[in-house]
């Protein structure tokens, strides 16, 4: 059901930039607009599923495969601890570990083909295009910088969270309609944190970005869910004895049924 | 049907909850143990944030013990002045545990130190109950008579000045002992993260003689005292006590606790003995298979507490 709704938004995006797309050749080379703005986390949430629509203005004499279209979704930032395993007298036990700060909690790269075949290393570098070209801060000793991408911790963070699915990294993501209209699917787990995720698309031709579009959609937690996360903080105390109680009661509750 | 936890921010498959409650509550219900050790890393099993796992077990096993603790209160089993001393000995002993745990967090090697000390403890004590009740179990086919209370034998510690006597227990014994065991679950509770009661019920039965039942009553009401207090603190300290979550697990638990306790009165107290024994070596098994296999990924993640 909330698929067929974020569909029907979805068909209403795709509507309003064909309009767009009509309008004078001087306007903005790419519009981008993404089928909702607000995520609602409520008890039933396991996911969802948003769709980022563009068009690419300025486009008389358009041709797929003439232009490349990056959409990047960042979620809120976390730090995380990876730990590495060695052995030590035949057992497996945590060894060395690296704390990642403030590195996005979601990251989803769409593409329309490879991103390694955009461009230069040093462009998609410098532009962050791909997963491997974030920057993944990692905190050494004081210091706080991001390390070559070879780094083993680096590059197992990487593959972990893609396993998780946490990090999407999709060269078939972003789909030509028209060769001057574009979507591209993002899933959200159900295990997303709330809060911000950016939305940033690029528009690539010859190694080079010819427009940049940013817009957003916030995950949000709603009705009871809200209700008790919030609790759970402000009155931190009185919830404690609240949930003791309520273990009590039903404590209580099953051995009146239970009772011969 | 998935259902959302809102603390621990995912999504759990209802059912799964339920039935981990009801499972484990019925091991609870039935051993007189808080049933910590198997549900914490269970549920970190399925995916839950070990800190919200830790901080939420807590309130299933209020629920579950405090139906269980009813009924033997109503049946008089459990010994009060003993389980108080036990209590009063457990609290400062959660105090040094908690300070203890924090030094160890810092040195690095948490993780190694919680398994290699659930395996010397779980195999200990799993190893003592099983070849005792084994022992009994055999001692009973034959048709000799049980010699397990010989009223001329005592150990050193019945030597210990302050002598208390306990009614429902049967015992006359120094305060000292009941202390220093009250002291060791406490400590050994907050660094394991588990209620203790695997660890007090053979403490109680072996150490200080006291009948099998009376044991598992009095460790019950003595969890469920520990219990309401770590729901609470850890609901003020940390933010990570999950209602949701906690619910469904009760529900699910305190129905298995329930026929826990009906199935352990029913048991011979040997059998109880030998089946909570393997058991506990089970767990034991489970957690050294994970130190000895090689791990298929070399590198886990886990984010780091937000202090919201």
């Amino acid at each position: 059901m909330k698929r067929a709704f974020a569909k029907t938004l979805a068909a209403m995006a795709l509507a309003g930039l064909a309009l767009l797309a009509a309008a004078p050749a001087n306007a903005q080379k790419l519009v981008t607009s993404v089928s909702t703005h607000r995520v609602l986390v409520n008890s039933s949430f396991t996911g969802a599923e948003l769709v980022v629509f563009g068009t690419i203005e300025d486009a008389a004499n358009a041709q797929i495969g003439k232009y490349d279209v990056v959409v990047t979704v960042r979620g809120p930032a976390r730090s995380y601890i990876t730990r590495q395993k060695g052995r030590v007298l035949g057992l497996w036990v945590n060894t060395a570990s690296r704390e990642f700060t403030r590195v996005p909690s979601y990251l989803a790269v769409l593409s329309n083909r490879p991103t390694r075949e955009l461009g230069e290393p040093d462009f998609l570098r410098r532009n962050r295009i791909g997963l491997t070209n974030h920057v993944f801060a990692q905190q050494i000793g004081r210091d706080v910088a991001d390390v070559t991408p070879n780094d083993p911790f680096r590059s197992a963070f990487l593959r972990v969270r893609e396993a998780e699915g946490a990090y999407i990294s999709d060269p078939s993501g972003v789909t030509f309609i028209t060769p001057r209209l574009f979507r591209a699917t993002v899933q959200i787990l159900g295990t997303a944190l709330t809060g911000d995720y950016e939305v940033e698309t690029l528009l690539i031709s010859n190694g080079t970005v010819l427009a940049k579009q940013q817009t957003a959609f916030e995950v949000v937690k709603t009705g009871f869910e809200a209700f008790v996360a919030v609790e759970a903080r402000r009155h931190a105390l009185y919830y404690g004895f609240t949930v003791a109680i309520l273990a009590i009661v039903a404590g209580f509750i099953a051995s009146l049924l239970f009772k011969r | 049907m998935p259902i959302y936890l809102p603390i621990a921010d995912l999504p759990i498959n209802i059912f799964l909850i339920l039935g981990l409650g009801a499972a484990v509550g019925f091991i609870s219900g039935m051993f007189g143990v808080g049933g910590g050790f198997l549900m914490t890393p269970l549920l970190i099993l399925i995916g839950i944030p070990p800190a919200i796992a830790v901080s939420t077990v807590p309130t299933h096993m209020a629920a579950s013990s405090f139906s269980g603790t009813l009924s033997y209160w109503q049946k008089k089993l459990v010994d009060q002045s003993l389980a108080f001393i036990l209590l009063g000995g457990s609290l400062v002993g959660t105090w040094g545990g908690v300070w203890f745990f924090s030094l160890l967090r810092r040195l690095g090697q948490l993780d190694l130190f919680i398994a290699i000390a659930y395996i010397v403890l779980l195999t200990g004590v799993g190893g003592m109950l099983s070849f005792e009740s084994i022992r009994a179990i055999v001692r009973s086919w034959r048709g000799t008579p049980a010699a397990l209370r010989r009223p001329g034998t005592h150990a050193w510690f019945h030597g210990l000045p302050l002598k208390l006597r306990f009614r429902q227990s049967r015992i006359y014994v120094s305060a000292i002992p009941v202390v220093v065991i009250g002291l060791a679950i406490g400590f050994l509770g907050a660094i394991l993260g588990v209620g203790g009661g695997f660890l007090l019920v053979p403490s109680l039965i072996y150490l200080l003689r006291v009948p099998t039942t009376v044991a598992v009553a009095s460790s019950m009401f003595i969890t469920l005292m520990t219990m309401l207090l770590a729901t609470v603190l850890q609901a003020a300290q940390n933010h990570t006590v999950d209602a949701v979550l906690g619910l469904t697990l009760m529900v699910g638990g305190v129905v298995g606790a329930q026929f826990g306790t009906r199935a352990g009165q029913a048991i011979r107290a040997e059998h109880l003995r030998f089946l909570l024994g393997l058991l506990i070596l089970g767990v034991a098994a489970r957690v050294a298979s994970d130190l000895i296999h090689v791990p298929t990924e070399l590198f886990s993640i886990i984010p780091v507490e937000r202090l919201r």
